[in-house]
């Protein structure tokens, strides 16, 4: 048995233009593009622009589609609305151990499917599998019942945003693949300068996988920096709490100060944004290889 | 003799030896990956079809066997739940044939020696890697009756004003409507609000689309296009014989993945319409969510997770034949 690829590796790199690809109408094709990028561009030029317009001018209808005085106190004003910096260090603390922990885990395990020979090998693999199946939605609500007081007791913990997401079969697909990939006369070199799984593996098959664990890596971290529902109904102390939830609450805080509400989502995507723009070649690849969608 | 009999046994003990040693350290290796997920993923799903056999309002009740199920197939629960299900398929139809037609376009002329290509990625692929908390809250007043600028651009051209995410008219009732005819109930049509939720939709999935096209155009051989072309192929023959027949397993996997995304849909409908205006999108997760945290009946909930995953497992399984199929030859 084995994951469905619709996407073979050689589709991952740049595709190969058509050297000999039609050249007609290319100022339609243009105007396509750029009708369809303005649409999909329109709502970040409005989170910008509203966020720096003043609470008098946000509200005057008809909207301005430029602000006519640029107010970037707004910023200030909404960081100071709500304790963003908590919500910050919770963010990056949450997410920092879920994008470390499930590359530890999920490096383990690949490498044990794609390098190893042991009992019940292809048991646990479907096993795997059926996990890789199972959507979130099915283990939502006994999950909820199971950190609850009266199981593991994990309400409004760091714990509890964590813990759930320190390993999936997703991760150890991706891994395995990659390490799989790996000429096997690697290994046996390896062995015959004495070397053990655990030395191989640090010091062979990691650093020529590296493209593969930054891909891990970000799609963990982006899970953790924008999940939204299990911390919505695990936790209530806004201590505690990741910096969705917090967006979520500031909403009904900002009422109809918008221009506030926009200058919070401008700094809770910037994160996000920045690190797509760094590091865009290993997600596009991520998600190109194993077809994720969100 | 019995020097050769003791090394082969030596042998075959260093052997034995060895493959524990290998069992062990593999075990080792898929204990904290499997530990997770047997406490989070595998045991909670049979604790699910547990919870939902029981009266579980908060607090673990009364055994009910089938009846949370027959309760929302059959009984006081079942007009509320084919509703939210009507609606979510309402919100499949009217969201995957656009995001695969409007992705389709786009990957295929991205896909052509054009300038400026990586700039126009860029922009695509924006909303995808933007949290749905976030976007649905700027969404939320792009699309605002009063200040949001959807409203004033469309009434430039003489349409509207429209109330969008508060909106539970249907489309096609309020079409006819300005036309002055009275479109019967059934053929109202999805809600303005749910519409407005598909948009967000359509925009923030873009960018996933365009990939995969994008990589399955990669796939298809160039000199097909070559070939065709000297026999005198136009574009739109081009496009119709070859890139669409080859790219159909890319077009399938959007399809399905889209579909289980729209089912699993929670997010972005929590944040636009928390289920109204009048219900009308109140899909299968918001009534599951609504069901087990607003009101804490979680058994009943639970009986209705359980029914949310068998049809998204059907998805799945679906995807994972047709495709595995596609792969061998592909």
């Amino acid at each position: 048995m084995n994951v469905p690829n619709v996407l073979p590796r050689a589709s991952v790199r740049t595709p190969v233009r058509h050297v000999t690809a039609p050249q007609g109408g290319t100022v339609l094709k243009h105007a396509v593009l750029m009708l369809a990028g303005a649409a999909v561009a329109y709502p970040f030029y409005f989170m910008l622009t509203a966020s720096l317009k003043s609470f008098f001018e946000a509200t005057t209808t008809p909207p301005t589609f430029f602000p006519t005085q640029l107010h970037f106190e707004n910023y200030a004003t909404a960081w100071g609305m709500a304790n963003w910096p908590r919500f910050f260090a919770n963010t990056f603390f949450v997410a920092g151990v879920n994008t470390a922990g499930e590359l530890i885990t999920s490096i383990l395990a690949a490498y044990a499917f794609a390098r190893m020979n042991f009992k019940g090998k292809a048991a646990l693999f479907a096993l795997l599998l059926a996990t890789y199946m199972m959507p979130a939605e099915a283990t939502l609500i006994p999950n909820f019942v199971i950190v609850s007081r009266r199981y593991l007791n994990l309400y409004d913990t760091y714990a509890v945003q964590i813990l759930p997401f320190l390993a999936t079969a997703f991760s150890i697909f991706l891994l395995r693949q990659q390490f799989m990939s790996i000429p096997n006369e690697l290994h046996d070199a390896a062995v015959i300068d004495g070397a053990n799984h655990l030395r191989f593996l640090w010091s062979v098959v990691l650093p020529i996988s590296v493209p593969a664990l930054v891909t891990v890596a970000i799609i963990s971290f982006y899970g953790s920096w924008n999940s939204f529902q299990w911390p919505l109904i695990v936790t209530s102390n806004p201590d505690i709490r990741p910096i969705q939830v917090a967006l979520n609450a500031f909403r009904a805080e900002a009422g109809s100060s918008y221009h506030l509400l926009m200058a919070a989502a401008s700094f809770v995507v910037a994160p996000v944004v920045l690190l797509y723009l760094v590091g865009q070649r290993y997600l596009v690849q991520g998600v190109a290889r194993t077809g994720i969608r969100g | 003799m019995s020097v050769g009999a003791i090394r082969t046994s030596q042998r075959a003990a260093s052997r034995r030896r060895r493959v524990i040693s290998e069992n062990v350290q593999a075990y080792l290796f898929l204990l904290p990956a499997f530990a997770v997920l047997a406490v989070f993923k595998i045991w909670p799903a049979f604790f699910a079809i547990y919870i939902s056999t029981f009266k579980w309002d908060i607090i673990q009740g009364a055994f009910r066997g089938i009846g949370n199920y027959t309760d929302i197939l059959f009984g006081s629960r079942a007009e509320a739940f084919w509703r939210s299900l009507s609606t979510t398929f309402t919100y499949a139809a009217i969201t995957i044939p656009f995001e695969i037609a409007i992705g389709l376009v786009i990957a295929y002329i991205l896909f052509q020696k054009i300038r400026g290509r990586a700039i126009y990625r860029t922009v695509y692929y924006l909303p995808y890697v933007t949290s749905t908390v976030a976007a649905a809250a700027v969404f939320e007043w792009v699309f605002h009756p009063q200040y949001g600028l959807v409203n004033e651009m469309l009434g430039s051209i003489g349409v509207g004003p429209f109330r969008f995410l508060q909106e539970p008219d249907g489309v096609f009732e309020m079409v006819g409507a300005h036309f002055g005819i009275q479109v019967p109930g059934l053929l109202a049509g999805p809600s303005l609000a749910l519409a407005t939720v598909a948009i967000f939709s359509i925009w923030h999935f873009l960018g996933f689309q365009i990939v995969v096209f994008l990589a399955g155009l990669g796939n298809i051989p160039e000199q097909y296009y070559e070939a065709a072309k000297l026999d005198g192929a136009t574009q739109w023959q081009l496009f119709r014989k070859i890139t669409l027949p080859l790219l159909s397993p890319q077009i399938f996997f959007v399809f399905t993945i889209a579909s289980i995304g729209v089912l699993r849909a929670f997010n972005e409908i929590y944040v636009l319409t928390n289920g109204g205006p009048l219900d009308t999108t109140r899909t299968v997760t918001m009534n599951v969510f609504r069901t087990f945290f607003q009101q804490g009946q979680i058994g009943l909930g639970s009986a209705m997770g359980v029914l949310l995953t068998v049809i998204i497992l059907a998805f799945t399984l679906i995807q994972f034949q047709v495709l595995e199929r596609r792969v061998t030859y592909g």
